[in-house]
C-alpha cells in the first residue's frame, strides 16, 4: 500500500429512540406483530399527510451539537422519489443541502494520539419498512412497522484513511449516539447502520479515484474486513491496469468478499424537490443554546478526565468511558470508595465479563454502585479475598444489596485470626511430611502448594497474606 | 314555481329547525331530483341514499339541533375527499374499489355540523382537467346546456349544485378547479387563502397549490359552509392557525363605499371572449354604483403564469402519485408477473391519458439535469408572481376580471387539444401560485351563448370575508339566473 492513499468516506443511519415516528404518532417498538404499528400516514394512504415529531428534530440537533455542526434555524425536508413496495409513498421524506445540521467535526482516537474527522451534514429522515420474501408461497409480503421510524443520516467528510480509522471513527459516533441517549446502537437488528465510500488515489494525488460505495456491513468487524477488502479489490485492479468501476457492492460476510450490487448507469435519479407538505424546520437560537446546554460530557471528554482525576491508565480510562452507564455507575462507585485503579480492575475484569455473559445492560444490574464500591472496599481491607470478591460478583450484580452483610452471612468473612489459621497450617504441614522436608531442603517453590493446602481446608476464607507469614515461621 | 329542492340552504336550515319540514323529506327530495336529473346531466359519481336517508331518520327522531350549523343538510362532496368506509376514487380506474378508513378533516367537519353527505361528485380523474371529462366513470354536462362541458376538475359539484341536487357541494382548487367550473355553470364557489381549510384527506395533486372551497347557489351558502371547514388542524402541516372570522356578519354591508376594486389590465386583454367581458364589464359597473372606487393594477409577470404553475403542479404530482403502485391498494393488474410489471402495468392501465401525460411531464421536470432549469426556475417565478399580487392588493381591497376567457364549449372540443385546454385556466391560475383566495360570483348570460359568466374576486389573503362582502351586495345588485329549465 506504500503506493496509494486510502480515502474513505462514511454514510451512518442511526434511528432515533422516540416513542412515535417521525411524522405519525405511531409506536417506534420493535418486534410487534407485522403492521401492528401503522396508520394512514405511515402506509401512505391518499390523502394523508405528515406532521413532524418535535422530539426527533430535537435528537437530530443535539447530535449534530455533540459534533460540533452548525445546526440551521430553517432547515427543510426533501422527497427523495423511488419505487419501492417497504416504501408506501413513493418516496422516502429525507434532506439534502438545506439539512438541519451541517460543517462539524469530531475527533476520534487513532494509536495513541487523535484524529479530526469532519461531518458534512446530519440530516432527518424515515425509514422504510422490510420486506419479507416467502419463496415456498413464491409471494413477497411487506411489514410497514418500521416505516417511519426517525432516522438520523450522518454524512462524513472523506477524511478516513484506513480500515482502522473507520472503525475508530464508527465506534466514536456510536458511544456519542449512546451518551446522548438517542439510539439504541443495536447493529444487529439495523439500528445503527453504515455504508461507507471507499477510493484509492496514487499517494500525493489531491484529485480523488472512483468511488465503490459498500452496503450490508452489519457489525464493526465487517466494516473492517469489507473495506479491507475492498481496498486490496481496488488496488489489485490498478496494479492490473484495470479500471475501479463507479458502483454500490455488497458485503457477504459469510465468504468476506464484496460483490456488485447495481452500477452507475442502474444508479436511481432520486429526483430530489422540497416537500409541499412540510414547512420549514423552525428553530430559535434560544432552543439550540438550550440544547447546547443540556448536552452530556462526551466519551472523550470523560475519558480525559478520568485519566486526569482518578490517575486511571489510558487503557482504563478507554474502556470504562466507551458506554455512558458503565461510566456513571464507575463514578458513583468512586463517590463511594475512592479507590479508583482497584474499582476499575473490578470493573474491567468480572463486572464487564457478566454483562456480556449475561447479554445485560448496566440498567439491569441489581447491584447499587455503593454497594459495588463496598465489595472492593473489603477486598481492600482483607475481609475477603480477591477472589472471593470475584466469585461473590455475580450473585451480587443479579440479587444486590450490601457486599458486606453478604459476605458475613455466606460466612465467607476471611479468616484473619492467627491462632486460628496456625492450627489450619500445622495440620497441613503435618498431612504432608514429604512436601515439608522438601521446601526445608529448597524448593521453596512448593509454597503456593501449601497455600493451596490451606485455602482448600478453609473453603477460600484464608487471609493469603497471613498465611504466607505463618507458613514461613513454622516450615 | 319553486320546489324544495331549489330553495337555499339557509331557507332549508329555518324550515328544519321550525320542524315545518323532516331532514327526511329534504333528503328524500334530493334524492329524487338526483334520480329525474342523473341521467342527463352525470354529476355524481356515486350516491349513498341509503345511509344519507337513515341518518335523516335518526336525526328527525333526535330532533333539530340548532347548535349544528349544517343539521339536516344534504351535501355532496369531491371524489378525491376521503369519506370513512365510501368509496373515494378520484374519478380514476386506479381507485376504482378503495374505501378510506378516514375522513377527510373537512368532510369530518361537515359531519360535526350536521350535514347529510348524499353522494360524491364526478371530476377530472385526479382533478386534471378543466373539463370533466378526464373521469374513470363518466362525463359530467353542463345543466344549462348538455352539449355542453361543466369545466373541471370539480365539474361535478358545480353540476350537482346547479341542478339542485344537493344543496351545497365541497370542490378543490389547484389552477382553477372551483371558480372556473362554478363561472361555466353559473354558480358561487370559492377558492380559500392556501392553508385556510386542512388538506388532510384530500387527496393530492400539487400540494403547494390544492385547497378545498365550498361550491353553492348563493353567496350566504358559501359563507355557511366555508365557516364550517375553514380552521386550524395541526395534523396538516400547511394548515395557518388564523383567528377564525365571521363570514356572516361580512354579509351586511350595505354599500362598497371606500373601497378601491383592482382591474389588472392583464385580466381584460386580449384573448377575452366579446360576450364574457360585456358581461364582466357589465357587474364591475354596478359595483361602482355601490360605491367602490375603480383603481387599474398591473400583474406584470401574468404571462409565465401557465409555464410556471404547470411545471410546479406536475411536478408534484409525479410524486404525489407515485403511491398508487398497485401494492397496497387500488388497481393492480392481473398481468403482473413481477414488481416492475404490478409497478408498469397497473399504472399503464389504472391511470387514464391526461394523468399519464402529467406525471411523465413532471417526472421530466425534476430530472437531475432539468431540475434548475425547469421547477427550480418555476419556483422562483412563482415568488414574483405573487409579489405582483402582494403590490396590487397595496393600492386594492380586492381585484376582480373574468373567471373564464369564454362561456362553456362544447362536449369533445376540446379533448384532443391539451395545451388549449391548458389556456382555459389562464385568469385562474395564478392566484394558486400567489396562495390568495378567490371567488367566482354568476353575473348573468353570455349575450350570444346563453351561457353562464363568472365574474372573479380576487382578495388578500385570508380575507375572503371582504370577498363575501363584495359578492354579497353584487349578487343582490344581479338578476338571478336560477334552475336551468328543461331539466
Ligand atoms: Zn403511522
Amino acid at each position: 500500500m506504500a503506493d496509494f492513499e486510502v480515502v474513505i468516506g462514511l454514510e451512518v443511519h442511526a434511528q432515533l429512540k422516540t416513542e412515535s415516528k417521525l411524522f405519525c404518532s405511531c409506536s417506534t417498538r420493535f418486534g410487534s406483530e407485522p403492521n401492528e404499528n401503522v396508520c394512514e400516514v405511515c402506509s401512505g394512504m391518499p390523502g394523508a399527510l405528515p406532521t413532524l415529531n418535535a422530539k426527533a428534530v430535537e435528537f437530530a440537533a443535539k447530535m449534530g451539537l455533540a459534533m460540533n455542526c452548525n445546526v440551521s434555524l430553517g432547515s427543510i425536508f426533501e422527497r427523495k422519489n423511488y419505487f419501492y413496495p417497504d416504501s408506501p409513498n413513493g418516496y422516502q421524506i429525507s434532506q439534502l443541502d438545506n439539512a438541519i445540521c451541517q460543517n462539524g467535526y469530531i475527533e476520534i482516537p487513532v494509536g495513541e494520539s487523535t484524529k479530526r474527522v469532519g461531518i458534512t451534514r446530519i440530516q432527518l429522515e424515515n425509514d422504510a419498512g422490510k420486506s419479507i420474501h416467502s419463496q415456498a408461497e413464491n409471494l413477497s409480503y411487506v411489514d410497514f412497522n418500521r416505516t417511519g421510524v426517525p432516522l438520523i443520516e450522518i454524512v462524513s467528510d472523506p477524511d478516513m484513511r484506513s480500515a482502522e480509522q473507520a472503525v475508530s471513527y464508527l465506534k466514536t459516533l456510536h458511544s456519542i449516539l449512546l451518551y446522548l441517549d438517542i439510539c439504541d446502537g443495536n447493529m444487529e437488528e439495523g439500528s445503527f447502520r453504515c455504508d461507507a465510500n471507499v477510493s484509492l488515489r496514487p499517494r500525493g494525488q489531491e484529485e480523488f479515484g472512483t468511488r465503490v460505495e459498500l452496503k450490508n456491513m452489519n457489525s464493526f468487524r465487517n466494516v473492517q474486513r469489507g473495506i479491507e477488502y475492498e481496498i486490496a479489490r481496488q488496488e489489485d485492479l490498478i496494479l492490473d491496469g484495470e479500471e475501479v468501476v463507479q458502483e454500490t457492492r455488497l458485503y457477504n460476510a459469510e465468504k468476506n468478499i464484496t460483490a456488485s450490487m447495481r452500477g452507475k448507469e442502474e444508479a436511481h435519479d432520486y429526483r430530489y424537490f422540497p416537500d409541499p407538505d412540510l414547512i420549514p424546520i423552525k428553530l430559535t437560537e434560544e432552543q439550540v443554546a438550550g440544547w447546547k446546554s443540556e448536552l452530556p460530557e462526551l466519551p472523550l471528554e470523560k475519558r480525559a478526565r478520568f485519566e486526569s482525576e482518578f490517575g486511571l491508565p489510558e487503557y482504563d480510562a478507554n474502556l470504562l468511558t466507551q458506554d455512558r452507564a458503565i461510566a456513571e455507575y464507575f463514578e458513583a462507585a468512586v463517590g463511594c470508595f475512592n479507590n479508583p485503579k482497584k474499582l476499575s480492575n473490578f470493573m474491567m475484569g468480572q463486572f464487564m465479563r457478566e454483562l456480556n455473559e449475561r447479554s445485560i445492560a448496566v440498567a439491569d444490574v441489581a447491584l447499587a454502585p455503593e454497594h459495588f464500591a463496598e465489595l472492593v472496599r473489603i477486598v481492600e481491607e482483607g475481609m475477603i479475598s480477591t477472589k472471593i470478591g470475584n466469585d461473590v460478583l455475580p450473585e451480587l450484580m443479579e440479587k444486590g444489596g450490601s457486599a458486606e452483610a453478604f459476605v458475613k452471612e455466606k460466612g465467607m468473612v476471611q479468616i484473619s485470626d492467627s491462632s486460628e489459621l496456625e492450627s489450619v497450617v500445622d495440620e497441613v504441614i503435618a498431612e504432608n511430611p514429604s512436601e515439608a522436608e522438601a521446601y526445608r531442603g529448597g524448593k521453596h517453590k512448593l509454597q503456593s502448594f501449601f497455600v493451596g493446602q490451606v485455602m482448600r481446608k478453609t473453603r477460600g476464607k484464608a487471609n493469603p497474606a497471613l498465611v504466607n507469614e505463618l507458613l514461613q515461621k513454622k516450615l | 314555481m319553486s320546489f324544495l329542492y331549489d330553495k337555499s340552504l339557509s331557507e332549508i336550515r329555518s324550515l328544519l329547525l321550525a320542524k315545518e319540514l323532516t331532514v327526511t323529506e329534504v333528503v328524500e327530495a334530493c334524492l329524487k331530483r338526483i334520480e329525474e336529473t342523473e341521467p342527463s346531466v352525470q354529476a355524481l359519481i356515486s350516491v349513498q341514499a341509503e345511509e344519507a336517508l337513515e341518518q335523516a331518520r335518526a336525526m328527525d327522531e333526535a330532533g333539530p339541533n340548532e347548535s349544528k350549523p349544517l343539521w339536516g343538510i344534504p351535501l355532496t362532496v369531491k371524489d378525491l375527499l376521503c369519506t370513512k368506509g365510501t368509496k373515494t376514487t378520484c374519478g380514476s380506474k386506479i381507485l376504482e374499489n378503495f374505501e378510506p378508513f378516514y375522513d377527510a378533516f373537512a368532510v369530518a367537519k361537515l359531519k360535526e355540523a350536521g350535514a347529510v353527505i348524499i353522494g360524491k361528485a364526478n371530476m377530472d380523474e385526479f382533478a386534471m382537467g378543466s373539463s370533466t371529462e378526464n373521469s374513470a366513470y363518466k362525463a359530467t354536462k353542463n345543466p344549462w346546456d348538455l352539449n355542453k362541458v361543466p369545466g373541471g376538475s370539480s365539474g361535478g359539484s358545480a353540476a350537482c349544485v346547479t341542478a339542485s341536487q344537493a344543496f351545497g357541494s365541497l370542490g378543490t382548487d389547484t389552477g382553477g378547479s372551483i371558480r372556473q367550473p362554478a363561472s361555466l355553470c353559473g354558480c358561487v364557489g370559492l377558492k380559500p387563502t392556501y392553508g385556510l381549510v386542512s388538506r388532510r384527506g384530500m387527496v393530492a395533486y400539487g400540494s403547494s397549490l390544492d385547497q378545498i372551497g365550498p361550491m353553492t347557489r348563493s353567496v350566504e351558502d358559501n359563507a355557511r359552509l366555508l365557516q364550517v371547514i375553514a380552521g386550524h388542524d395541526e395534523k396538516d402541516s400547511t394548515s395557518v392557525d388564523a383567528p377564525a372570522a365571521d363570514y356572516l356578519a361580512a354579509l351586511n354591508r350595505t354599500d362598497l363605499k371606500g373601497l378601491n376594486v383592482g382591474l389588472p389590465k392583464e385580466f381584460w386583454a386580449e384573448g377575452l371572449d366579446g360576450e364574457v367581458e360585456s358581461a364582466c364589464r357589465a357587474a364591475v359597473a354596478k359595483l361602482e354604483e355601490l360605491g367602490a372606487e375603480l383603481v387599474e393594477v398591473e400583474l406584470p409577470h401574468s404571462s409565465y403564469a401557465i409555464a410556471t404553475y404547470y411545471i410546479i403542479a406536475m411536478a408534484e404530482a409525479s410524486s404525489n402519485l407515485a403511491r398508487f403502485d398497485g401494492v397496497r391498494y387500488g388497481y393492480r393488474s392481473d398481468e403482473a408477473e413481477n414488481l416492475l410489471d404490478i409497478y408498469v402495468k397497473s399504472r399503464s392501465k389504472g391511470f387514464g391519458d391526461e394523468v399519464q401525460r402529467r406525471i411523465m411531464l413532471g417526472t421530466y421536470v425534476l430530472s437531475s439535469g432539468y431540475y434548475d432549469a425547469y421547477y427550480k426556475k418555476a419556483a422562483q417565478v412563482r415568488r414574483l408572481i405573487r409579489e405582483d399580487y402582494l403590490k396590487a392588493l397595496e393600492q386594492c381591497d380586492v381585484l376582480v376580471g373574468p373567471a373564464s376567457p369564454v362561456t362553456a364549449w362544447n362536449v369533445g372540443e376540446l379533448t384532443s387539444d391539451p395545451l388549449k385546454m391548458y389556456l382555459m385556466d389562464i385568469y385562474t391560475i395564478s392566484l394558486n401560485l400567489a396562495g390568495l383566495p378567490g371567488l367566482s360570483l354568476p353575473v348573468g348570460l353570455g349575450a350570444d351563448s346563453n351561457m353562464p359568466v363568472g365574474l372573479q374576486l380576487l382578495g388578500k389573503e385570508f380575507d375572503e370575508a371582504t370577498l363575501y362582502s363584495v359578492a354579497s351586495l353584487l349578487e343582490e345588485k344581479t338578476e338571478q339566473l336560477g334552475t336551468p329549465a328543461g331539466l
